[in-house]
């Protein structure tokens, strides 16, 4: 088996066979990365370039380590806003790279749309690693993996994400994975934080958390941009964290073996209170184990290698 | 030196529509009715089964000069407007300088003069800078030439700054022009607000960042009593506050251009820039408001919004893209779309293009009237062409309708009684 696609953009056009593909892929590398050695030869003599716009630890790292696993070469890339300046566009940047030889480009950047608009400028395979508000489709598969990982059942799972819908990759991402996979997704927040028509997407929208966290297997959090504070978004980080933070209390409302995710990095104290981050039900840091395994099965499926 | 067009179908709105032919002769229409003679050393140009019409009107282009050259230049903007029909273009004043000084002004009508195509008529700035602070120097800039104001682009937030350009425009009897969008609602936004910019990760612009400038400006018109024309109007909430203005008496024109009666934010899907415009293509149901408005003549003009950017601009990611598409050589054979398709008769469509937009401006054009400038253009109604936007005269590409296969073509098209645009017209 492997995706016969040549990008992976969002997850919108993914089936659920080939996000299954993804999932147990991403299984027998969760074995390499186990191991003494954590490395296998899949991807020996082929170029990953991380093609970074935006600042990020976590999400390069995790695909950098990926890469390695894989034992491809990997280079890491971030121009600075100041070839941005020089009026290069970020294909002109993406030919460039492209001209060295990269198997795969894996972007971030902060507008919406820029990995499609790469993917149709270069022959590379490209893999969107967090476009602007659009999607963060490797972020939702670490996720899903994650919920798997702990034996639950896509089809009825009742799945909370709470916080800045509007103005987050994660959600959308993962609104589409989960809605195709059979989960009932529940977005929880203030009505100003909810993108217009979100509920066609096949979510439902709770601006009482309490009543949205009501029995569900899982609770994504998403960070609060502290920022966005004087966007007249929310009045104040105290009221929002009173309203819409995830505390031990509320984590009692939802089913008894609820899983606790956030896609970090975490406020604590803000959308998450320190005791649920760092209880039994939180699973935050196995996505980021997860991320490894599961960015190591896109590569291997994308690379064509198998 | 004279032209005699021989054999068209005059097409004069509320004048004359029949089999007519039109004499040309000294800048002006010396004649137009049935038989008339060849002038003696002129030209006589055959017009059987072809539109004769006063040159077309548009109120609303960018020609980018001074300042964005590399863009459009008063002469290549001239040069798509004839290639288009359009034989007086209104220049708006986001230029680099502003066009708030006399200095502007002239140097825009100077540019025109060289470029020898067609009429420039500047658009004077509402504030100093177009910075919504200042009223410019408004009594000049009619003197020098302009024939409306307008901050387009920026438009005046303070509501009492305003009150007073209009209420000031009033001793000049000057249309007071708004790009109606609360830049607060609209903050970096790029496409309409709705399910499709929640999809596509974009930020939205909500209709209700134009209905609202719309209600203030009809609300400040009623209160002063100015001349008020919307530009570009694109929801239907405006029409329907346009609608029910125009019935109390209030004095507003509305325009609308040919993009937001064709497209939808469908298009934006796929992140395609040249479906990035200001205001956005908006939802079907808003499409189908403007073909009602156009229809009962609530918007009055079809204007196009001119808007050139360079390739490498539109190249830019979405949300970086510059708003706006280039329109002159595209809105003649969109506007024949709209009688096609049963909206417009043929003459309320010739009427939105000449007659109108004159009367809102108070332009002495748009009319083939003996005595009038010898503006004219023949149209072949039934041509069919592939759109282009290599074969452009306009400096820019920055089209949405490339490779659509439409009708109607521009023949010939006369300013001042000179030929500056034709192709393939029989002469006997």
């Amino acid at each position: 088996m492997s995706l016969k696609r040549k990008d992976l953009l969002s997850l919108t056009t993914l089936s659920a066979d080939e996000i299954t593909l993804i999932l147990e892929t991403a299984d027998s590398f969760k074995e390499v990365t186990g191991r003494d050695i954590k490395k296998v030869p899949a991807l020996r003599g082929k170029t990953v370039v991380n093609l970074f716009f935006e600042p990020s630890t976590r999400t390069r790292t995790s695909f950098e380590l990926a890469a390695k696993r894989l034992s491809a070469d990997v280079i890491n890339f971030s121009p600075s806003a100041s070839s941005v300046v020089k009026g290069e566009t970020l294909l002109d940047t993406a030919r460039n790279i492209e001209a060295m030889q990269a198997d795969i480009i894996v972007l971030r950047h902060s507008s919406a749309g820029a990995a499609e608009t790469l993917a149709h400028g270069v022959k590379s395979s490209v893999i969107n690693a967090g476009d602007g508000w659009h999607e963060h489709p490797t972020q939702a598969l670490l996720d899903l993996y994650t919920i798997r990982q702990r034996g639950m059942n896509f089809q009825g799972l009742r799945v909370a994400i709470v916080g800045d819908v509007s103005h987050s990759r994660v959600a959308r991402s993962n609104i589409y994975a989960l809605v195709k996979l059979g989960a009932e997704v529940r977005l929880v927040g203030p009505p100003t934080m909810m993108p217009c028509g979100v509920e066609k997407l096949g979510a439902k929208v709770y601006y009482n958390m309490d009543e949205g966290l009501r029995d569900v297997n899982v609770v994504m959090m998403l960070r609060l941009q502290l920022e966005r504070q004087g966007r007249a978004l929310f009045p104040t980080i105290r009221e929002y964290s009173r309203l819409y933070g995830l505390t031990a209390d509320r984590v009692r409302i939802a089913d008894t073996g609820v899983i606790v995710m956030h896609p970090g990095p975490i406020n604590r104290g803000v959308e998450i209170a320190p005791e649920v981050a760092d209880s039994l039900s939180s699973v935050i840091l196995d996505q980021v184990a997860n991320g490894v395994a599961v960015r190591m099965g896109i590569l291997y499926l994308m690379s064509g290698a198998n | 030196m004279s032209i005699l067009i021989k054999g068209g179908r005059v097409l004069d709105p509320g004048r004359l529509v029949g089999t007519a032919d039109v004499l040309v002769d000294n800048g002006k229409i010396a004649a137009v009715g049935p038989n008339l003679s060849a002038p003696v050393g002129g030209r006589t140009l055959q017009a059987n089964g072809k539109l004769v019409m006063a040159g077309f009107v548009d109120l609303h282009v960018h020609f980018r000069e001074p300042g964005f050259e590399y863009k459009e230049t008063i002469q290549s903007g001239s040069a798509a407007a004839v290639a288009g029909g359009f034989t007086t273009v209104c220049c708006m004043p986001n230029t680099n300088p502003v066009n708030d000084n006399q200095a502007v002004t002239e140097f825009m009508l100077e540019r025109s003069r060289l470029a020898g195509l067609a009429n420039v008529l500047p658009i004077g700035a509402i504030t100093k800078g177009s910075e919504g602070k200042e009223l410019a120097e408004i009594g000049d800039l009619r003197r020098s030439g302009c024939v409306a104001i307008s901050d387009d682009g920026k438009p005046v937030m303070n509501s009492l700054v305003m009150r007073r350009a209009m209420e000031y425009a009033l001793a000049f009897d000057l249309a007071v022009v708004d790009h109606c969008e609360d830049l607060h609602l609209a903050e970096g936004g790029c496409m309409n607000e709705g399910l499709i910019s929640t999809e596509l990760g974009l930020p939205g612009i909500p209709a209700a960042a134009e209905d609202v400038m719309v209600a203030r400006n009809l609300s400040l018109s009623e209160l002063t009593g100015a001349r008020l024309h919307l530009a570009h109007i694109s929801t239907a909430g405006s029409v329907r506050m346009v609608r029910e203005a125009k019935a109390r008496g209030i004095p507003v024109t509305a325009e609308a251009c040919p993009h937001h009666f064709m497209l939808t934010e469908e298009l934006v899907r796929g992140y395609n820039t040249h479906a990035k415009m200001n205001p956005p293509l908006r939802t079907w149901a808003d499409v189908q408001a403007i073909k009602e408005g156009l229809r009962d003549g609530t918007i009055d003009v079809i204007a196009t919004d001119h808007a050139p950017h360079a390739t490498q601009e539109k190249q830019q990611d979405f949300t970086e893209a510059p708003f706006g598409i280039v329109g002159l050589e595209t809105a003649l054979p969109l506007t024949l779309g709209l009688v096609e398709e049963g909206v417009l008769s043929l003459e309320q469509a010739v009427q939105k293009l000449t007659s109108a937009p004159a009367t809102a401006f108070g332009l002495n054009k748009g009319t083939l009237a003996v005595g009038a400038d010898a503006d004219v253009v023949i149209v072949d109604q039934h041509e069919q062409w592939e759109v282009d936007p290599t074969k452009f005269r306009s400096k820019s590409r920055n089209t949405p309708f490339a490779g659509w296969k439409v009708k109607g073509r521009v023949n010939v098209t006369i300013v001042g009684g000179r030929v500056v645009f034709e192709t393939g017209v029989a002469e006997p």
